[in-house]
C-alpha cells in the first residue's frame, strides 16, 4: 500500500493527470478506501509541489500540471467517497474571486487549486466581480473566507468595496476576509481592513487555515 | 553613425506580421458593442462578440495612419517628435503608491506627490514629456483621472502622456483639454496631450478601450497603444510569440481607430513583459522584458509607424543596485531601438511603486543613453593627425583650441547624482540616495511656476470647482485651498 501511495504522490508531483486518474481507479477495485488513497496519496503530494513551489524549486507551468493531475484523482475518488456515504473534511468554505474591472486570473486559480487540495470547499467567481456579487455568494453558501485578487494597481481599490459589501450586507462579522495580488502589500491590507494577506498560493493556504482558527476561536468566545 | 539595436532581420519581422495578420482573421478580435456598426460598415464579420478582420482591410487601414506627428508644448511649440528614430522619455504613469521621500516606505500616492514630481521632471531636460504619473488618494476616485491631468497641466509646460481608466472619464479629460488648447480646433491642430489605450490581453478590445479609440480618433487627439502580452500566461510564452500576439493587438487597435477617423494620430505602443513562472509577477526590469518591448517596436517601424514602450523601470522595492541596474539597461536598449516614447522611469516594485529620487538617478541613466545615441562622431576635418602636429609627442592636449570648443559636445556631464570624484563627494558618505535626494531638493527649489494665460486659467479653475463638487471635493488640492474654493482667482 505505501508503494501505491506513493506512486499516486509522485502522479501529483509529475502533473500526469492520466496516470494520476489510472492509479485512482486501480485503488478503487483493489478496495482501497477512497479518503484513504486521497489524504494518503494525493494531497501529500499537493504538498510537495507547493513546498517545492515556495522554494522556487518548481514552477507555475509544473504546478498547474499537478492541480490538474489532482483533479483527475479527484474525479475518480469524489463519486466513490459519495457512493459510500463518506465526505472528506472540509476545512472551510471560500468564495474566490478577481475584483471589479480586472480581468486576471492565474494567481486566484492558483489559490483555488490550493485550497481545494488541503480541503476547503472553494467557489470561484471568476474575473470582473462586484462587491454585491462576493455578498450574495458569500450569503448563499454560508461562507467562511471570501478571498478577493486583484492584479492592477487600478483595481486594487476595489478590494476595499467588497469589505464595504459585506458590510452593508451584515455578513462581515461573519466571514474572513483575505485579499492578494501582484501589487497588493500587507499594508494595503491592514488599511482596508482585510483580515489577512497572502503574497502567494501557499501562503494563501496557511493564512486560510489561521483565519478558520480565528473565527472557531471567536465563535467559542461567543458574541462580545 | 547613429548606434542601432536590432533583435529581428527583415524574413523575421515578415513571419511575425503574417501570424499577426492570420491572428486578427482567426481566431479573430474580441470587440465592444460600440464599435460593431463600424467594423461592419467596412466588410468586417462580427458575431458573438468576435471581429474577424481580413488582413486587407487592416492593411489599408496601418496606410492611412500618419508616419510622423508632434505633441506641442504649452506655448504651442513642437516638443515631442513621434516617428522615425526620435527617441523621449517620460516618467511613469498611473501609479498608487510612492516611496516616502523621508522613509523610503510605500505608501499611497496624493496630490502633493504628484505636483512634487512634476516640478521636478520639469527641471529635468531628460524628460521630454510629463505623466499622470500618480494616482492621487486624497480625490475621490471617480475625479481622479481629470484632476491628475489638472495637476500636470497646471505645474507643467510639457506635453503629457495621460489616459483615461472609463469611457466616461475620457470626455471630461478632453474637456479639460480643450479649454487649456483654447477651443477643439487648437487641441486637434496641436496635441498637447497623448492617451494610453490598453486592449486586455489576448486580444480583446474592451468596451471602454474600444470607444476610448474611436472617440480619440474623432477628437483628432493622438492615441498611444499599450498592448500589454505577458508571455507564458496572457500570452504564448516564447518572446516571438508574444511580439505576434502584439502586433495583432495593435494592428486591430490600429483597424478599429482609422475606421474611425482615417489619418488619426496613433502610435504602436506597448507594456509586454514576461511572467515570472516562480512567482506569477512580471517583471519590467527582466532583460526578456526589454528584448520584447525592443521587438516589437521593430516590428511597428517595419510598418512605418510611431512607436512606444515601457521601459526604465526596475522590480526592487527599494532604490538599490537592482532596481538602477534594471532601469539602466533598458533605458541604453530603448534609446538603441530608437522608440519614440520611452515610458517608465521612476518606478519600481513592478510598477506599483514611484519615486522621485528613483526619477533623478534615472535620468542619468537617460542622459547616459541619450549620450550614446548620439553615436561617435566626426567633428574634425582631421580626426587625431591635425592635433598631433600641434602637440607632438608632448601630448599636451588639455591647451589645444580644439580641445576647449569640442570636448562640452564630446562629453556628458552628469549631476550631482553620479559620484564622479568632485570636490565635496569625499566627505558625502550618505552614497546614491542621499545625493539623489539632495539632487531632487536641488531641483525644485529652481523650480518657479509660469501662470497659464489668464482666461484659460480661470476657466480651468471653473471647469474643476464644477467637476470637482459634483464628486464632494473640498477645494481644489494643491491649487486652491478650501477656504478659497469658491472664490476663484485666490492661488
Amino acid at each position: 500500500m505505501p508503494d501505491t501511495f506513493s506512486a499516486m504522490r509522485q502522479t501529483i508531483i509529475d502533473g500526469a493527470p492520466d496516470t494520476a486518474s489510472a492509479l485512482a481507479q486501480e485503488a478503487v477495485a483493489a478496495g482501497v478506501a477512497p479518503l484513504d488513497a486521497i489524504n494518503n496519496g494525493y494531497v501529500p503530494g499537493m504538498h510537495d509541489v507547493g513546498e517545492q513551489f515556495a522554494r522556487g524549486q518548481m514552477f507555475l507551468p509544473d504546478m498547474m500540471a499537478s492541480a490538474e493531475a489532482m483533479r483527475a484523482a479527484m474525479a475518480v475518488l469524489e463519486p466513490e467517497l459519495k457512493k459510500l456515504g463518506t465526505e472528506r473534511p472540509m476545512a472551510g468554505v471560500v468564495v474566490l474571486g478577481t475584483t471589479k474591472g480586472d480581468i486576471h486570473e492565474i494567481g486566484k486559480i492558483l489559490v483555488g487549486t490550493m485550497l481545494t487540495a488541503n480541503g476547503f470547499r472553494v467557489h470561484d467567481l471568476g474575473v470582473d466581480v462586484s462587491g454585491e456579487k462576493f455578498a450574495a455568494k458569500a450569503r448563499e453558501l454560508g461562507a467562511d473566507i471570501v478571498g478577493v485578487s486583484a492584479l492592477l494597481t487600478t483595481t486594487m481599490r476595489n478590494q476595499k468595496s467588497v469589505i464595504e459589501s459585506l458590510e452593508k450586507a451584515g455578513l462581515r462579522s461573519h466571514v474572513k476576509v483575505m485579499v492578494g495580488g501582484a501589487p497588493v502589500t500587507r499594508g494595503w491590507a491592514q488599511e482596508i481592513g482585510a483580515d489577512g494577506y497572502a503574497k502567494d498560493a501557499m501562503s494563501a493556504v496557511a493564512l486560510a487555515h489561521e483565519l478558520m482558527e480565528q473565527k472557531l476561536q471567536g465563535a467559542a468566545a461567543g458574541p462580545v | 553613425m547613429r548606434p542601432k539595436l536590432e533583435l529581428l532581420d527583415k524574413p523575421f519581422i515578415e513571419r511575425i506580421l503574417g501570424e499577426a495578420f492570420e491572428l486578427i482573421s482567426d481566431p479573430g478580435v474580441r470587440v465592444a458593442p460600440y464599435v460593431v456598426e463600424l467594423l461592419r460598415g467596412a466588410g468586417i464579420k462580427v458575431g458573438d462578440g468576435v471581429a474577424r478582420i481580413p488582413e486587407s482591410v487592416a492593411r489599408r487601414a496601418i496606410e492611412s495612419v500618419p508616419h510622423e506627428f508632434y505633441l506641442y508644448d504649452r506655448e504651442g511649440l513642437p516638443a515631442v517628435r513621434y516617428g522615425g528614430d526620435h527617441v523621449h522619455f517620460d516618467p511613469g504613469s498611473s501609479c498608487l503608491n510612492i516611496l516616502d521621500p523621508e522613509t523610503q516606505q510605500a505608501r499611497p500616492a496624493t496630490s502633493a506627490d504628484l505636483v512634487r514630481l512634476v516640478r521636478v521632471a520639469e527641471m529635468l531636460p531628460q524628460f521630454a514629456a510629463q505623466s499622470t504619473a500618480m494616482v492621487c488618494n486624497d480625490v475621490p476616485q471617480e475625479i481622479g483621472d481629470w484632476y491628475r491631468l489638472l495637476l500636470v497641466l497646471w505645474y507643467s509646460e510639457k506635453p503629457v502622456v495621460t489616459g483615461a481608466f472609463s469611457a466616461s472619464s475620457l470626455h471630461t479629460l478632453l474637456e479639460l483639454l480643450t479649454i487649456e488648447s483654447g477651443g477643439s480646433d487648437a487641441l486637434r491642430r496641436k496635441p498637447r496631450a497623448i492617451f494610453d489605450v490598453c486592449p486586455s490581453p489576448p486580444l480583446n478590445w474592451s468596451e471602454f478601450a474600444s470607444q476610448n479609440m474611436v472617440d480619440l480618433a474623432r477628437a483628432g487627439v493622438p492615441a498611444e497603444i499599450v498592448s500589454m502580452p505577458l508571455a507564458g500566461a496572457t500570452a504564448p510564452v516564447t518572446l516571438a510569440g508574444s511580439i505576434v500576439q502584439h502586433a495583432a493587438e495593435c494592428i486591430s487597435g490600429i483597424t478599429i481607430h482609422q475606421l474611425a477617423q482615417r489619418g488619426a494620430p496613433i502610435v504602436w505602443g506597448g507594456a509586454p513583459a514576461i511572467f515570472d513562472m516562480r512567482t506569477g509577477r512580471t517583471p519590467m526590469g527582466a532583460i526578456e522584458t526589454a528584448m520584447l518591448d525592443v521587438g516589437c517596436a521593430q516590428v511597428g517601424k517595419y510598418l512605418g509607424l510611431p512607436t512606444h514602450a515601457y521601459m526604465v523601470a526596475g522590480d526592487g522595492r527599494l532604490i538599490d543596485a537592482q532596481v538602477e541596474m534594471e532601469s539602466g539597461i533598458s533605458a541604453v536598449l530603448g534609446a538603441l531601438a530608437g522608440i519614440n516614447m520611452i515610458s517608465g522611469a521612476g518606478m519600481l516594485d513592478f510598477l506599483a511603486c514611484h519615486s522621485i529620487e528613483k526619477l533623478v538617478i534615472d535620468a542619468e541613466a537617460i542622459a547616459s543613453a541619450q549620450r550614446l545615441i548620439e553615436g561617435i562622431e566626426t567633428r574634425t576635418e582631421s580626426l587625431a593627425v591635425a592635433m598631433f602636429a600641434q602637440t607632438g609627442l608632448q601630448g599636451d592636449f588639455l591647451k589645444l583650441k580644439e580641445t576647449r570648443e569640442l570636448f562640452r559636445r564630446e562629453q556628458h556631464f552628469p549631476s550631482s547624482v553620479m559620484d564622479r570624484g568632485l570636490a565635496g563627494m569625499d566627505e558625502n558618505s550618505h552614497g546614491v540616495l542621499g545625493r539623489a535626494r539632495d539632487r531632487v531638493e536641488e531641483l525644485l527649489s529652481g523650480y518657479e511656476r509660469r501662470a497659464i494665460d489668464s482666461g484659460r486659467e480661470q476657466a480651468m479653475i471653473e471647469f474643476a470647482q464644477r467637476e470637482g463638487s459634483s464628486a464632494g471635493l473640498d477645494g481644489l488640492p494643491e491649487i486652491l485651498r478650501p477656504e478659497y474654493a469658491r472664490e476663484p482667482g485666490l492661488i
